[in-house]
């Protein structure tokens, strides 16, 4: 708790230093907001002066700066230049569906990446390791945006298992929206085709998505199980007739569990790279396709507040994993 | 000695080695390796399947994608290794002088590298590239600019390591210039985990720069950047598979090389990081 507090006044600075690094990269722009909100071509001198010190744009730069903040923190990041509404209201729209597959990438990668961590360290040398190890390396050394299209050749075109695009069939309705993620909101209307058809359409994007966490929570729990399986408390279990099985995985894998869970925490942040790579392949409407669309469009207003966004929620992961380390690990508390 | 230790891996340490000499080969030298234009325009030969006149079939401009492929060697790759060269330098110096300084700078300045390493390296290149201009260089520049924290708070750990070492104090005490103590002393002790480090970070540079340029920010057409290849293979993918297919299976290959090649230098610098046991 006193870790937590202790940590605030940094954060606060540092999400300041970020809001300031956006602003700034925001102020390179081409283009002059006062033309444009005087109505560009048709605007008189007068006019765009007026709408200078409207827009409060005559004003020194830290001034602006300090408008610009008390907007974002109330959620206005201005209008996007595309469609003219809110940028906060497309936010709003597509962040669940960034987030449905970004949990069902780390679901995945954390499911298979630890077990076979496990197996790997228990049988390392032998040949399932030189099968896996190899192997994780092997596909993380993948392109993803490769890799999914890949993935679409052989599913979609090849055999016609899975659609290539979107979260729903075009004809299937989604269901009400409880928590914006399909899979759970079909679950609670009990409805098991939408259902069904959800979960069709984000298994590939998802499992693309979890490929390159796959490989680094792999080698990550095959290097932290390898390091406890010799420790002597393993050995008086053994010795104890404790079944092998349970030494692994009551015993071994509990004390592996902290820098697990820290990189599978740190994964989440680094997936957010990886989702706007995959959302695009996939046409997946979430943040990282309305980012790359924003970028096509020239939809500057809308970049930034994405930018402004996933940089926040990259912050606050890691800060989250940061703490949760000493709170697993009590020989870490300072 | 370390040079024995490095290469005596098997077959896949050989493949990986000479897989990058190929792609070294390649970059500096294209012209061994085909005897096409990569910019020549024929729309009679427009996406053509894989043959033996054109081992990658064309694409739509009838331009032959061997030819394209090993012409994209030269920017997927010199950029890459102009990334990490920047951020190795830039970050190995800032972290040395960081490690070195007293406690309160030490404080301020690893919080500044902290700021830098705040930012989700893709999204800030992405908006970077959008904003000031779009390009190979910019990208470069862009992701340089959280990468170079990255190396300087690894040199910075292992000058706090080495700066109380005894032959460091001696040096000291005979009076030598902070300077020289810096670069003469500590950077060559503490510079295998910067080296390892640097290595492995090549293919995660492919990987990133190939990205950004699939999502159009990076290398812009018609340069055969192997990452803007598969952008425009992808329009085609459906009917056309060999366009997309080619350029990423090369970025791959590329990028396991280094990936295993990296895995040996760790292992031959420093041994204690091994996680693959050889029986």
């Amino acid at each position: 708790m006193r870790l937590i507090l202790q940590r605030v006044p940094l954060l606060v600075i540092l999400l300041a230093a970020i809001s300031l690094a956006v602003f700034m990269l925001a102020q390179q722009l081409p283009g002059d907001p006062a033309f444009i909100a005087a109505g560009g071509g048709d605007a008189t001198p007068e006019m765009i002066a007026h709408a200078r010190e409207r827009l409060g744009l005559d004003r020194p730069g830290w001034v602006r700066y300090l408008y610009y903040m008390r907007n974002a923190l109330q959620g206005d990041f201005g209008r996007s230049m595309v469609n003219g509404k809110p940028v906060i209201e497309d936010i709003r729209k597509f962040w669940p569906a960034s987030l449905e597959l970004a949990l069902a990438a780390i679901a995945i990668s954390a499911a298979a990446g630890i077990p076979l961590g496990v197996l790997s360290a228990v049988h390392a040398g032998r040949w399932l390791d030189r099968l896996i190890t190899p192997g994780s390396v092997f596909l993380g050394s993948m392109p993803i945006f490769w890799l999914g299209l890949m993935a679409v050749l052989v599913f979609y075109r090849l055999l016609d298992l899975l659609p290539a695009a979107g979260r729903l069939s075009v004809s299937t309705a989604p269901p009400a929206t409880v928590t914006g993620l399909y899979l759970a909101d079909a679950l609670l209307a009990r409805d098991a085709a939408v259902f069904g058809d959800a979960l069709r359409h984000l298994i590939l994007p998802a499992s693309i998505l979890s490929v390159i966490s796959l490989a680094m929570i792999t080698r990550v729990t095959r290097a932290a199980m390898l390091d406890i399986l010799h420790e002597d408390y393993l050995r008086t279990a053994r010795a104890k007739g404790v079944p092998e099985s349970r030494v692994v995985l009551k015993h071994a894998l509990r004390n592996a569990s902290v820098p697990i869970l820290t990189v599978v925490g740190l994964q989440l942040g680094q997936l957010i790279g990886g989702v706007v790579i995959t959302e695009t392949i996939f046409s997946w409407p979430g943040l990282g396709l309305y980012a790359v669309t924003a970028v096509e469009n020239q939809d500057y207003p809308a970049l930034m507040a994405f930018t402004l966004v996933t940089t926040v929620v990259y912050v606050l992961i890691n800060l989250l994993v940061d703490l949760l380390y000493p709170l697993l690990n009590p020989q870490v508390r300072a | 000695m370390r040079l024995r230790r490095l290469l005596g891996g098997g077959p896949s340490v050989l493949g990986a080695a000479a897989v990058l000499v190929v792609a070294g080969v390649m970059t500096l030298a294209p012209q061994l390796f085909t005897s096409r234009d990569p910019n020549a325009i024929v729309f009679m030969e427009r996406l053509e399947a894989p043959s033996l006149a054109h081992p990658f079939g064309t694409d739509e401009n009838g331009r032959d994608l061997w030819a394209r492929v090993v012409y994209g060697a030269q920017p997927t790759l010199t950029a890459a290794v102009a990334l990490i060269l920047i951020s190795l330098v830039v970050g190995s110096l800032a972290g040395l002088v960081i490690g070195y300084a007293g406690r309160r700078a030490d404080e301020v300045l690893m919080r500044v590298t902290e700021f830098f390493l705040a930012f989700p390296q893709i999204v800030w290149a992405l908006a970077i590239a959008s904003v000031i201009g779009r390009g190979l260089v910019v990208c470069v520049l862009a992701l340089s600019l959280t990468w170079w924290a990255q190396y300087a708070r690894l040199m910075r750990a292992q000058v706090l390591v080495y700066k109380e070492r005894e032959f460091i104090l001696a040096s000291r005490a005979l009076g030598q210039r902070a300077w020289w103590i810096l670069l003469r002393h500590l950077l060559p002790n503490c510079f295998s985990p910067v080296l390892v480090k640097a290595t492995i970070d090549v293919s995660l540079a492919i990987l990133l720069l190939a990205a950004l340029s699939f999502l159009g920010v990076g290398a812009q057409p018609p340069m055969p950047e192997w990452g803007a290849m598969v952008t425009i293979g992808r329009k085609y993918l459906l009917d056309y598979p060999w366009y997309a297919t080619f350029p990423g299976l090369a970025i791959f290959v590329v990028v396991l090389a280094f990936n295993i090649l990296g895995e040996r230098v760790r292992d031959a610098l420093d041994p204690a990081s091994k996680i693959y046991v050889r029986s």
